[in-house]
């Protein structure tokens, strides 16, 4: 190992060493970062939420936007499938139903990068999954 | 490298080790190769969760599932069915057992909700065997921060606005302490780090120091940039073998990175640290002893002044602080003094980790910030009493501290507050009693470790709580009398106000407190002979009631003593005065013909 | 300077003294147990571990203990209130609840600091004394000290002796808790330890958890017999001190009482051991001079400084600690070792009885001389040269038990020949007599002209280490002195690394000497008593006729009649001795 010699070095050292442990960060204050979560109950995962929820994880990183994907149980929307929860920090929960890798980069691009709302959005009548 | 999709978070605490935590995880790395998934989930031993009751725990994240009670057996289902397909593993959520629900994750257990955790920030959040993990968790930042930006009087300065003061029982105020060492003058001075954790039940030290080992390191190098040393040492217990391991590997990393060692960061700041192992006897915790056994003399305490400040290891000095006062000077540098005192009631800053133990439901170790109430920690963090008791005691500060009571429950946490109810805040041990717990003999059994540990040099300590504890057996055993009350609380004031150093000056502590509070229930003991806990063998009666009694002679032939007469279908007796209370008769008797008075 | 109120009077004292110092300044003696000071001697014991020394200081949570806690200005300090008589009668309590109550057949019964003080807190009764556990431990007996730690109290006294003083090792504390005392390590017996039966630890033991080997049933038995004849030496050091065990001032020369006393006692012969001090005197310094004289000639292989061996806790200290110099000092017998072969073979002879039919007793104020008298090397054939050694404390219980009372006995002489002494044999027992003596002597026969000014005062003095010079006649004779065996060891070190430059040192196991052995009456840490007795002893030595141990007629008759010449062939045989290497001693089981 070679010996950090200043500060600065240590400080750089952290930088690059910091996305190893984003995702527990992340994990640990879930409502300073975007949240995906994917519904991913068994009518969930045959209606491909599966490929979704990998879609995510892996493109929120590409696309350097610090977030959070999920799985979660069954949102009651079985109709809508896959149905996909965002939760950006600042605003409240939307819930989108259908959808498909065309849609989750929609979701990324338009939503999330930049506040667009988009189709398929299931009506607030719902409760925020898990409360 | 890609990045892990998954972490999965193995504790590799002495706890859950010891129900095979290390199996689970050498299981999981295979299967995940197995699988070809060992580039998507990350298997991380990490430090201690806290949640003891339910060990081994598995937390997989980023969904904070919060995995209990995890076999070896439970890998393969934890893989196919969470990592796989996405579903939570039902069997194995935490159940909580007053809404009688599964909690989905950590984030919507009562026992995480009112933590703060500040000493235990990276207690189960990264590998504490990876000091990398640690840098990227903002590790040696402070250390670095403040030999480059400030002197030593101005981080003493931020320690002292922050309102630290010391975990380890005493609550000096830590940046007082730092300066006193500082101001003497000498060609060596030393830091050391009191790992000697010694009441029974505690165990937040060795948590740290297995979970977050550097943390340790950096703040002990923290404190002798201010003091002016080049010397630091931890003092810990040879039954620390995972803590000792830890520190070993921790010390050995940060040497090959130069934070520890020579021109530290280029600053031409000079650190090392070493181990000595203590024999665990509980007053090396008191920091003249410990100094002694570090000397390799004999633990036992001198009179202070001198205090190490002044005169300490090897005659030179030293400043001792405790693992948790330690754990939270980096978060205190990083995040400024206002922040940390912020936290926490007028004058006592911060959090303050505790050992929950005793009969309550969540048995572990958390972190609150000073101020939360009794009842907080216990009914909310703790989960209440078990199997739906009534709470009638709680005993904070360890063998040293006394017991609180009903009433005191929405009392806040801090130092003088327990204080003030007769009571300590001690290094943090909690033990919760409920309505089958006798104060007297509860009050005997802390005696018992003091008696245990006292070191012998002062009258006192050496014989006067011997005395206490002959005294308390002699009321559990039904031969206490009015006259013997008193004389417990003669014996408990002048111990407490001649012993030579903290243990015997806090070892009555319990007995006075439960006179205080009990007082009803000692006297039930020494005037009606009566113990209401049911607790007091000898005060306790086995009677065969006559009108359920069928004569079968069951519990006349399982009498180990012999003491239960009677001819087959007639009605048995049981004589007294032979009688053991053993209850082999009660257990043995089917028509229920047998009670306990 | 500073300024304090002790129950409302106010005292000023110099910064660093202690509240009990303070409080003494007013005349208020605050009662005290574990404490100890010699401080001519510069020994402080003050464990702060009997708790009975507390008092009230305003501001502070907790009672202080007074020996160990520094005076503050401006402290207000109550030594008094009923607070503080409570929590000192109750410690107090404790403290006997753990104590064997058998006062009446305790040899330390009225001389007992843990008796005394009991009495003086009026403790007349033991809360729940029948259900009180004791601690318990087995009985250590070695030929000079018997330990019996049911009686220990944990003052540490003797481990400060034993360690500080005398670094020797044999005593510290050990167990825990209830069960804690000071004891040997692993428990093993003295006999196996580096014990040297200096009996320092005896002299400053409060209790009777360490007491000597008590002697006088067999001396009475001896008296008794009339088939033996019982001959009686007596050290220098008695005389000086035993007037103590009468109430005497200390330094009261009791001389002509004691042998008075003696003859009182039935022994058939009282003589001095200060007849042997001159012998050794001879013998020493014969040695002394040969050893410097080949040096001087620049022979190689002689090995200086010589040191002195007139102290067996010494001869034990360097047999233990230092086998690897154990040629270094002189070969010269002890004075009681000298007297015992002496008595036994040219006085026995005199009278015409058997060597088994004379019993030698030795009155010494010293332990080790008992074990020493019962050293292999030490007997003709299984009988003893020295039969039996007791302490100046056994010899007073010994009168007392006669129904005398040494303040109203007269005056008598010691019995011809061997009672015949100078003033060197004299000041024997204080430190830096014998080298005194030797000086006188070595001096006169070295220049062969006569010393006049007799008192050597630059060797005097009560100093852990001393350093001297004797003018011999424009050879300078550099002198060494240590009394104390944490002193002895500064100067072996010296020695071992090369840094001595002494030509010869005097080495004395007990600080003060012999007149603070711990076979002397107890000093209870006033360590003024020791520098009156040894006053006695140079004004004893003062007032003798003679005071040069060549020049006693008695001497000069035994070698005229009888040895020859000094360090000759007989001499070699009876008065001379070998060491050995007891570094590994063997463990003796119980």
């Amino acid at each position: 190992m070679a010996k950090v010699k200043t500060l600065a070095d240590l400080r750089k050292m952290k930088s690059e060493l910091q996305s190893k442990i984003q995702l527990r960060e992340n994990a640990e204050n879930p409502e300073s970062v975007v949240q995906i979560r994917v519904g991913m109950a068994t009518s969930g995962i045959a209606s491909g939420a599966k490929e979704v929820y990998h879609y995510f994880t892996e493109e929120m990183a590409k696309r350097n936007i610090n977030g959070l994907t999920t799985q979660v149980g069954d949102m009651g929307y079985c109709y809508a499938e896959p149905t996909v929860e965002v939760l950006v920090p600042g605003k409240d929960p939307i819930v989108f139903g259908y959808v498909d890798v065309k849609k989750a980069d929609q979701i990324i691009e338009k939503y999330i990068k930049q506040g667009e709302l988009l189709d398929g959005i299931i009506p607030p009548n719902y409760q925020n999954i898990n409360e | 490298m890609s990045e892990y999709k998954m972490h999965m978070m193995v504790c590799g605490g002495t706890g859950c080790r010891a129900s095979e935590s290390d199996t689970i995880v050498e299981k999981m790395k295979k299967e995940l190769e197995y699988r070809n998934l060992d580039e998507d989930v990350q298997v991380v031993i990490t430090g201690c969760f806290g949640f003891c009751e339910k060990g081994p725990i598995v937390k997989m994240l980023p969904d904070n599932t919060f995995y209990t009670e995890v076999k070896p057996d439970n890998v393969t289902e934890i893989i196919d069915e969470h990592i796989i397909k996405g579903r939570k593993v039902q069997s194995l959520l935490y159940v909580d057992p007053n809404k009688g629900q599964a909690e989905p994750d950590s984030k919507h257990m009562d026992f995480y909700k009112k933590q703060i955790r500040i000493a235990l920030r990276n207690c189960g959040f990264i590998n504490p065997e990876v000091v990398d993990e640690y840098i990227a968790a903002d590790g040696y930042e402070a250390l670095g921060k403040v030999l480059a930006d400030y002197t030593p009087e101005q981080t003493i300065d931020i320690i002292k606005q922050s309102g630290l003061r010391g975990r380890g029982g005493g609550g000096f105020p830590t940046g007082l302490k730092w300066q006193f060492a500082a101001q003497n003058e000498a060609d060596k001075k030393y830091v050391v780090c009191n790992a000697d954790e010694g009441d029974p039940g505690a165990f937040m030290d060795r948590s740290i120091l297995e979970g977050d080992p550097h943390s340790v390191l950096e703040a002990m190098a923290i404190c002798g940039y201010t003091m002016g040393s080049d010397e630091g040492i931890i003092y810990i217990r040879a039954e620390y073998p995972l803590a000792i391991e830890r520190l070993h590997i921790a010390i050995k990393q940060a040497r090959e990175y130069g934070l520890l060692g020579k021109n530290i960061l280029g600053t031409g700041f000079d650190f090392d640290i070493t181990l000595r192992y203590g024999a665990g006897a509980f007053v090396c915790g008191e920091e003249t002893a410990l100094i002694h056994s570090m000397e390799g003399l004999r633990g036992e305490p001198t009179v202070k002044p001198p205090f190490p400040a002044e005169s300490g290891y090897n005659g030179k000095p030293t400043n001792v602080n405790n693992v948790e006062t330690f754990a939270n000077i980096p978060a205190i540098i990083l995040k400024g003094a206002e922040w940390f005192s912020a936290i926490g009631t007028e004058k006592s800053k911060g959090t303050k980790v505790f050992a929950l133990a005793g009969k309550i439901n969540n048995v572990g170790l958390i972190e609150v910030p000073m101020g939360t109430t009794l009842r907080e920690v216990i009914f909310e963090i703790g989960g209440g009493i078990k199997d739906g008791k009534k709470f009638k005691a709680v005993q904070t500060g360890g063998p040293s501290g006394g017991c609180l009571t009903e009433k005191h429950l929405d009392t806040p946490i801090d130092f003088d507050n327990l204080l003030a109810a007769g009571s300590m805040m001690g290094s943090g041990g909690m033990i919760v009693m409920d309505e089958d717990d006798c104060m007297v003999a509860m009050a005997k059994f802390y005696l018992e470790f003091t008696v245990e540990e006292s070191c012998g040099k002062c009258a006192p300590c050496r014989i006067g709580n011997k005395r206490l504890h002959e005294t308390l057996d002699k009321i559990t055993e039904g031969k206490g009398t009015l006259h013997d009350l008193e004389l417990l609380k003669n014996m408990s004031n002048v111990i407490k106000d001649t012993s030579l150093c903290g243990l015997g000056q806090t070892s009555p502590n319990p007995v006075l407190s439960m006179l205080e509070h009990f007082y009803d229930e000692f006297l039930g003991h020494v005037s009606d002979h009566k113990c209401e806990a049911g607790q007091c063998k000898s005060l306790l009666k086995y009677n065969i009631i006559e009108e359920e009694c069928v004569g079968c002679t069951a519990c006349a032939r399982v009498c180990p003593v012999g003491c239960i007469s009677g001819e087959k279908k007639e009605v048995h007796i049981i004589d007294q005065s032979i009688c053991i209370k053993c209850g082999a008769c009660m257990d043995k008797c089917k028509f229920n013909a047998i009670e306990l008075i | 300077m500073i300024k304090l109120t002790i129950d409302n009077k106010v005292v000023e004292v110099e910064k660093g003294t202690t509240i009990f110092h303070a409080a003494k300044k007013l005349n208020i003696e605050i009662p005290i147990l574990c404490y100890m000071n010699l401080e001519h001697l510069d020994i402080e014991n003050k464990p702060g571990g009997c708790r009975i020394c507390v008092v009230e200081v305003e501001g502070r949570r907790n009672l202080a203990p007074s020996c160990s806690t520094k005076a503050d200005d401006g402290m207000v300090v109550r030594t008094n209130t009923m607070r503080v008589i409570n929590a000192r009668r109750t410690v107090m309590e404790f403290i006997l609840s753990d104590h064997p109550k058998e006062c009446l057949t305790c040899s330390k019964s009225g001389h007992c600091d843990l008796q005394d003080m009991a009495q003086k807190l009026g403790v007349r009764e033991i809360p729940n004394e029948t259900t009180c556990e004791m601690s318990s431990y087995r009985l250590d007996t070695s030929p000079s000290i018997i330990r019996n730690l049911d009686k220990c109290i944990m003052c540490r006294r003797c481990e400060t002796m034993c360690n500080e003083v005398q670094t020797v090792g044999a005593l510290s504390a050990i167990n825990r808790g209830f069960e804690a005392a000071v004891g040997t390590a692993f428990e093993m017996n003295l006999e196996a330890s580096t014990c040297t039966y200096c009996g320092q630890c005896v002299a400053v033991c409060p209790t009777a958890a360490l007491t000597e080997v008590d002697h006088t049933p067999q001396v009475i038995r001896a008296i008794a017999d009339p088939t033996k004849t019982v001959v009686v030496q007596t050290a220098p050091a008695v005389r000086a001190a035993l007037g103590e065990e009468f109430g005497m001032d200390a330094g009261t020369l009791v001389t002509g009482e004691m042998v008075t006393a003696l003859r009182g006692l039935g022994f058939d012969h009282v003589f001095d051991t200060d007849f042997a001090a001159d012998l050794t005197i001879m013998e020493e310094g014969t040695e002394l001079l040969g050893r410097l004289n080949a040096h001087l000639a620049g022979d190689k292989d002689v090995k200086l400084p010589i040191l002195t061996s007139c102290c067996p806790g010494w001869v034990n200290f360097f047999e233990t600690q230092f086998p690897d110099m154990k040629d270094i000092p002189s070969t010269a017998r002890s004075p009681q070792q000298m007297f015992g072969p002496i008595a036994k073979t040219y006085f026995a002879n005199k009278l015409g009885i058997k060597r088994e039919d004379m019993v030698v007793v030795s009155i010494m104020p010293c332990l080790a001389k008992k074990y020493e008298a019962q050293r292999d090397e030490f007997k003709v054939d299984g009988n003893p040269d020295v039969d039996f050694s007791i302490s100046t404390r056994e010899l007073a219980h010994l009168i007392k038990q006669a129904n005398m009372d040494l303040t109203t006995l007269e005056k008598s002489e010691f019995d011809q020949p061997m009672g015949e002494s100078t003033g060197a044999g004299v000041i024997f027992g204080a430190t830096g007599g014998v080298i005194e003596a030797a000086a006188r002597t070595a001096y006169e026969v070295h220049t062969g002209k006569t010393l006049e000014k007799v008192d050597l005062k630059q060797l005097r003095g009560m100093e852990g280490i001393r350093a001297g010079s004797v003018d011999f006649d424009g050879l300078e004779v550099k002198i060494g002195i240590a009394h104390g065996l944490g002193n002895a060891r500064k100067l072996l070190n010296d020695i071992r690394e090369g840094k001595s430059h002494f030509h010869a040192i005097e080495i004395m196991a007990c600080p003060g000497g012999c007149i603070g052995g711990g076979g002397q009456p107890l000093h209870h840490g006033d360590s003024e008593i020791l520098q009156k007795r040894a006053a006695a002893l140079y004004r004893e030595d003062a007032g003798k006729p003679i005071r040069k141990s060549h020049e006693n007629p008695a001497i000069k008759e035994l070698y005229e009649t009888f040895l020859g010449e000094p360090c000759g062939e007989l001499s070699h045989e009876l008065l001379h001795t070998h060491y050995f290497d007891r570094k590994r001693k063997r463990d003796i089981e119980d």
